[in-house]
């Protein structure tokens, strides 16, 4: 026998009570735990998947939704742009390096990105096995593409049109030959697969010739009061207008053409580029000069995850003002509850007293049994809590195959000892008035 | 003097400032037993509780196994009584949520005493009480939880044994039983028994006698 057995025995004498308070403890802990896993977690994803990109410039729409889409990975992408356009942007001085990515297709839920071959850089991608892609249609797979869809070198695939798993077009007329893995960078990388951008246009082009067939026939009207029936002869006059001018007449039309015939070099299109800076003046001058001067937005990472933060950290803060509630009621709930028993038990406590047990020996039987109750509770909360984590996890795994699995969060450290804190405190004046019960007018009723 | 038992001299205490008991002088030597009577309400609880050190006299001295007990600080006083004194309270209070072994074994463990289990089986044996170690004092019947009484006054091998009406609520039978067994478990360890009680049935057992 020893103080834990008997604190053992005291908190086991009264079930009820005890149980009720240990899961309003563990409530508020569960939350608060889940909280700091989850946002930590997403943090780091969404600052270590920026990797230095200072701009991503892209078709007008939601500056966020570009954001999400051009670096993440997760949203749609807001339109095209002109490749052409683009390339002209990047020629200018304050700009180190632009990436151009082409998307629009995935395999099983995985997107397939046209890019060049600086664009695993920015993640520190290493090749586990195999070589970059260097021709039409080899591919450079992410770690986790390969792991989830069973994709080895030397397999090939054929994409579908969108980003859904078993939706939308197969382009089932071109097959993409896995040339090389990635090693796991924990970034988004692992979830992509890399191509050139050439395979990308190849494809649509494809698509497209497939879909004016099909608009000659529906939309005959639209076709021959803009286009040729063929796609080729037409894009050549159009791409020597565009060289000649940028009329805004011209452009608009233009832009109306080309969604149906992207073909020759100078009028494809690109979904966007990801920009870094030569210096901080770029900070300063691009976006102004993209966003007013030309079809295309530009938008910055940093900025739109700062949004994305300040929209999420509401929400967030809330919870925890909630989950802090819940703890300061539990707390509410240990105090009471031992106040309450000390009534039933001031025999026990007198009787423990007469028997020899010391004065600092009964304090400590009570201010343990609180300890242990907001102990348990801290302890059952975080399993909880990773319990929480398991299932939303696997929830945008599936999802959006990004992982949030997270198991250790230093605050959950901190917050040990603030539940003992908090045990300690609810179970204090219970424990003085323990200490000082009369004993001998307690044993004489 | 000192090789005495139990020593009392001038003992005063009041509860308030109205009433206040004065209690006569007690001398009992190692072994011997003495018995305190006297009507309900005229002290004797509170005079058992002075010489345990439960109740602090307002003048007075106390000398238990040559150890003036006023003296001992709250803490001592509580470790020695826990040591020395083996008490067995009017009504049979006992920890509900540990069993009778539990509740003999606490009171070697508040004194930092290590015990055999063998020992507390050997006591509950002599008591028996031996089939009802694993009870709790909720299932027990009064008689069994009188003789749990007796078990846990003397559990420390305690030289005073302080018992407060521990027949009153029996029947003649049950009451020569339990004093017998009261006896024989002092003499065994050659303790002093004091007994409290208005219980006029005792009187022929003890010829030391002190009337309040």
């Amino acid at each position: 026998m020893n103080i834990f057995s008997l604190n053992r025995k005291q908190i086991k004498a009264k079930p009820l009570s005890s149980i009720l308070n240990i899961f309003l403890f563990a409530t508020g802990v569960a939350i608060i735990s889940f909280l700091f896993l989850t946002t930590e977690k997403i943090e780091n994803q969404l600052n270590n998947n920026v990797a230095g990109i200072d701009l991503v410039v892209g078709a007008k729409g939601s500056p966020l939704q570009l954001i999400l889409a051009g670096i993440y990975h997760i949203d749609h992408p807001t339109g095209n742009i002109q490749y052409k356009e683009a390339l002209e942007l990047t020629k200018n001085s304050l700009i180190r390096q632009a990436i151009p990515l082409a998307l629009g297709d995935s395999y099983r839920g995985f997107r397939i990105v046209g890019t060049d071959q600086t664009y695993p850089d920015l993640y520190h991608g290493q090749l586990k096995e195999g070589m970059l892609w260097k021709t039409d249609f080899e591919s450079t797979i992410g770690f986790k593409v390969a792991e989830k869809a069973g994709l080895k070198i030397g397999d090939s695939f054929t994409g579908v049109h969108g980003f859904i798993e078993e939706a939308g077009h197969a382009h089932d007329e071109h097959e993409y030959i896995v040339t090389g893995i990635f090693e796991e960078t924990g970034t988004v990388l692992d979830q992509l697969i890399l191509t050139n951008i050439a395979s990308v246009w190849k494809i649509h082009e494809h698509h497209h010739e497939h879909h004016d067939d099909e608009h000659i026939e529906s939309e005959n009207a639209h076709v021959t009061e803009a286009e040729e029936p063929h796609g080729h002869p037409h894009d050549q006059t159009h791409a020597d207008e565009h060289e000649h001018g940028h009329a805004d007449a011209d452009a608009d039309a233009h832009e109306q053409d080309h969604e149906h015939a992207p073909d020759s070099a100078d009028d494809k299109e690109i979904t966007l580029l990801l920009i870094k800076y030569t210096n901080p003046m770029g900070a300063i001058t691009l976006p102004r000069l993209v966003n007013s001067s030309t079809n295309m937005q530009a938008a910055s990472p940093a900025l739109e995850i700062n949004r994305l933060y300040s929209l999420m950290g509401v929400g967030v803060h809330t919870i925890r003002l909630i989950a802090g509630f819940i703890i300061i009621i539990s707390a509410f709930s240990i105090f009471i509850s031992l106040l309450n028993s000390l009534k039933e038990r001031k025999y026990e406590l007198a009787l423990i007293r007469s028997m020899g047990g010391s004065r600092n020996k009964l304090f400590s039987l009570v201010v343990m049994e609180g300890i242990s109750i907001a102990l348990i509770g801290y302890l059952l909360g975080l399993a909880l809590s990773r319990l929480g984590m398991l299932l939303v996890s696997y929830y945008t795994e599936t999802n959006y195959h990004y992982s949030l699995q997270h198991w250790f969060n230093i605050n959950d450290f901190y917050f040990l000892f603030v539940s003992l804190i908090i045990g300690l405190l609810s179970a204090l004046i219970p424990a003085i008035k323990a200490m000082r019960t009369d004993i001998s007018k307690t044993l004489s009723e | 003097m000192n090789n005495k038992a139990l020593i009392t001299r001038n003992l005063i205490f009041s509860y308030n400032r109205l009433v206040a008991f004065t209690f006569p002088d007690i001398d009992c030597a190692p072994g011997n037993h003495c018995i305190i009577m006297g009507p309900s309400g005229c002290g004797k609880t509170t005079f058992l509780h002075l010489i345990a050190g439960l109740l602090r006299p307002n003048s007075g001295e106390i000398t238990v196994q040559g150890t003036d007990t006023i003296r001992l600080k709250n803490e001592e006083a509580d470790r020695f009584r826990g040591k020395n004194i083996g008490i067995i309270y009017q009504k049979p209070h006992f920890i509900q949520w540990l069993t009778a072994f539990e509740n003999l074994q606490i009171a070697r463990y508040l004194n930092n005493l290590t015990t055999e289990n063998e020992d507390i089986n050997h006591l509950l044996r002599s008591l028996n009480l031996e089939d009802k170690a694993k009870s709790k004092p909720s299932q027990m019947s009064q008689g069994e939880l009188q003789r749990l009484s007796i078990a846990r006054a003397v559990i420390n091998k305690p030289a005073l044994i302080l018992a407060d009406e521990p027949t009153s609520s029996l029947d003649d039978k049950n009451c020569e039983e339990a004093l017998d067994l009261l006896k024989r478990q002092a003499e065994d360890l050659q303790a002093s028994l004091v007994i409290a009680t208005h219980d006029k049935r005792l009187l022929d057992h003890f010829p030391n006698r002190i009337f309040l």
